[in-house]
């Protein structure tokens, strides 16, 4: 989960200072190689896949004419689109929303204060620094029917009669990988959450005990409208990364043949890995990538990073 | 988040002291009690499948395989692993961890290079397109490479440069220039100008006043931004499991994948190199921890 500060941009509007207006030209030795590397590695590939997706492509990567939009009514006309994308819309809706329900109480609770509390943060924090791809693989290993220790766990405690193959099946597998899902997106979530819980002014906190507001009345009136901010970054920037999520689903849905198990995402990278078809896989690209610039756009409504002041 | 005490001449007993540290109106014993019991409870649920993977990096294979598991070895702990796990049959491991390392770390440098500049002029002065250019920042801070891996690749396949680490260092520093370059643009921002025009006016040039007056006083904005990068460098997986295709290149996110479903995994092994990849990134992220926080804070979050 690598997205983090969602940015407000703010141009002071009065003058004054030192030579505070350049020309293109004297800005572009500052900001000309972060322009080259966004133009070059991010907008000329999104442009290129594009383009790709209207050529046939062979398997070698020579591009060898163009067909139109033929990729796309083949991916429309694609058997396996209807359950991919209900696979999708459900693994995205499920792993935001009980991720920032769970973040919004953990947010809460570590902003209380208490003895060790700094502890407790550094452990939250730990999902978030660490590869997504072995976190996920331990859920992997311990959820094995055999010799997983979290299966055996769950017998234990009586959750399980007997040991599960949860990675076997497609409706096991996905709540498997929702699990996973919303272990890792706790940490950023709780950390925007309690960064927008600790900019609520206590000025506003003691104004409603003054009126004698209980602590509950005081949340849902004085708080929670406070955290609209922090809520809807939390919310977006969640939705893009769990749409785009690869490795969770593709390790633990893994050894499911098929596609019943794939969202986008991991059916983009079935195609292009496995079929080698990079002009279908581009299609496929190109309507992922509509839906991402769709949330982008949303996001840039919502929390308005460009407001002036 | 210290709450520090104001200093006071007498020394004030101990039970006013907690509960002036742990509440405005004190709480009570048995609340504390509470919140200590619940954050025991959340870092074992965090800590848990680190500690199953810290533990099961240490077991001999028949333990890990073993049907049913048992919680703690009884074979003795296997150190060893540590040492054998490099010449597993899988993956050229000791490869695949020079190939991360690079990768990260000249993504991390070419960012700092690229991105540096950018952040102290943006917070500096005023350019025609300037708005722009920083919406395009934010813009590209919501994309992903997992998004235009199909672009990237064939992008990488016409440039010649498909299967080298040339490729990831430009797809990693790219895709976290905007957190890096908006993390710097606000540590800049924060500088009064005064500072440079003292400095301009004993005849120093931008970038001397950049490198002089500024870069000593924003280093834990370019610390968030380092780390921050490496990190993200570091984990990075569904480019590279594309682009990467000789398994001495491939970086160890793509290369534990290659363990997952055989016959028999090697787990411990499988569990080594996490634990060996996963410690130092957690040390690095916990430095940066009350910066995040800030960096949130500064950004969208009022």
């Amino acid at each position: 989960m690598s997205t983090l500060t969602p940015p407000v941009i703010r141009e002071r509007k009065r003058g004054g200072g030192l030579q505070n207006r350049d020309s293109l030209w004297a800005a572009l030795p500052w900001v000309g190689p972060v322009l080259l590397l966004i133009f070059g590695v991010v907008l000329f590939p999104a442009a290129y896949m594009i383009y790709s997706s209207t050529r046939r492509i062979s398997q070698a990567g020579t591009n060898v004419e163009g067909v139109g939009f033929e990729n796309f009514a083949t991916v429309f006309a694609d058997p396996n689109l209807p359950r991919v994308l209900l696979n999708t819309f459900v693994w995205v809706i499920v792993v935001v929303s009980v991720t920032v329900v769970l973040s919004l109480l953990l947010a809460n609770f570590l902003n209380k204060p208490f003895p060790g509390r700094t502890l407790v943060r550094m452990a939250v924090i730990v999902p978030w620094a660490a590869s997504v791809v072995m976190t996920t693989t331990v859920f992997y290993y311990g959820l094995d029917r055999d010799y997983g220790i979290m299966n055996s766990f769950l017998v234990d405690i009586g959750l399980l009669d007997s040991t599960y193959g949860f990675t076997k099946n497609v409706a096991t597998a996905l709540g498997a990988a929702i699990v996973v899902g919303i272990f890792v997106s706790i940490p950023f979530t709780t950390y925007t959450l309690l960064a927008g819980l600790q900019a609520v002014p206590s000025d506003a906190l003691e104004a409603a005990k003054m009126d004698g507001a209980g602590p509950v009345r005081t949340y849902f009136s004085v708080v929670l409208p406070q955290l609209r901010g922090a809520l809807a970054v939390a919310v977006l920037i969640n939705v893009i990364n769990v749409f785009n999520n690869l490795p969770i689903l593709r390790i633990m849905t893994g050894s499911i043949p098929g596609y019943s198990a794939d969202t986008l995402m991991t059916y983009i990278f079935k195609v292009l890995q496995f079929d080698r078809r990079l002009d279908i896989a581009s299609a496929l690209s190109v309507v992922n990538f509509a839906v991402v610039i769709l949330i982008v756009a949303v996001y840039v409504k919502v929390v308005k990073p460009m407001k002036e002041t | 988040m210290s709450v520090s005490a104001p200093a006071k001449a007498t020394i004030p007993p101990v039970r006013q002291d907690r509960a002036r540290k742990y509440g405005p109106d004190g709480i009570s014993g048995r609340r504390l009690g509470l919140r200590i019991a619940v954050g025991v409870v959340v870092v074992i649920v965090f800590l848990t499948p680190y500690l199953i993977m810290l533990v099961g990096s240490l077991k001999t294979r028949p333990e890990i395989l073993r049907v049913p598991p048992r919680y703690f070895p009884q074979d003795g702990l296997q150190l060893g692993n540590y040492a054998s796990m490099w010449s597993t049959p899988e993956t050229p491991l000791p490869f695949n961890l020079i190939s991360t390392l690079i990768i990260s770390v000249f993504a991390t440098l070419l960012v700092l290079l690229v991105a540096t500049p950018a952040a102290y002029y943006t917070a500096r002065f005023r350019f025609p397109g300037k708005i722009a250019f920083l919406f395009l920042v934010i813009v590209t801070q919501m994309l992903q490479p997992a998004v235009l891996t199909a672009g990237l690749f064939r992008q990488m396949l016409v440039l010649d440069i498909n299967d080298t680490w040339l490729a990831m260092i430009l797809i990693n520093a790219a895709f976290n220039l905007s957190f890096a370059l908006w993390i710097m643009h606000s540590f800049f921002a924060g500088i009064p100008k005064e500072i440079d025009e003292a400095a301009q006016l004993d005849g120093a040039g931008r970038l001397k006043v950049l490198f002089t007056v500024n870069l000593p006083l924003v280093w834990p904005g370019i610390v968030t931004a380092i780390i921050f990068t490496f990190v993200s460098s570091w984990n990075e997986f569904a480019a590279s499991l594309v682009i990467m295709s000789t398994a001495e290149n491939q970086p160890l996110s793509v290369a534990l994948t290659k363990f997952i479903g055989q016959y028999a995994t090697s787990w411990q092994y499988v569990f080594g190199i996490s634990i060996v990849a996963i410690i130092p990134v957690i040390i690095l992220f916990a430095l940066i921890e009350k910066r995040l926080i800030g960096g949130l804070t500064a950004g969208a979050v009022k």
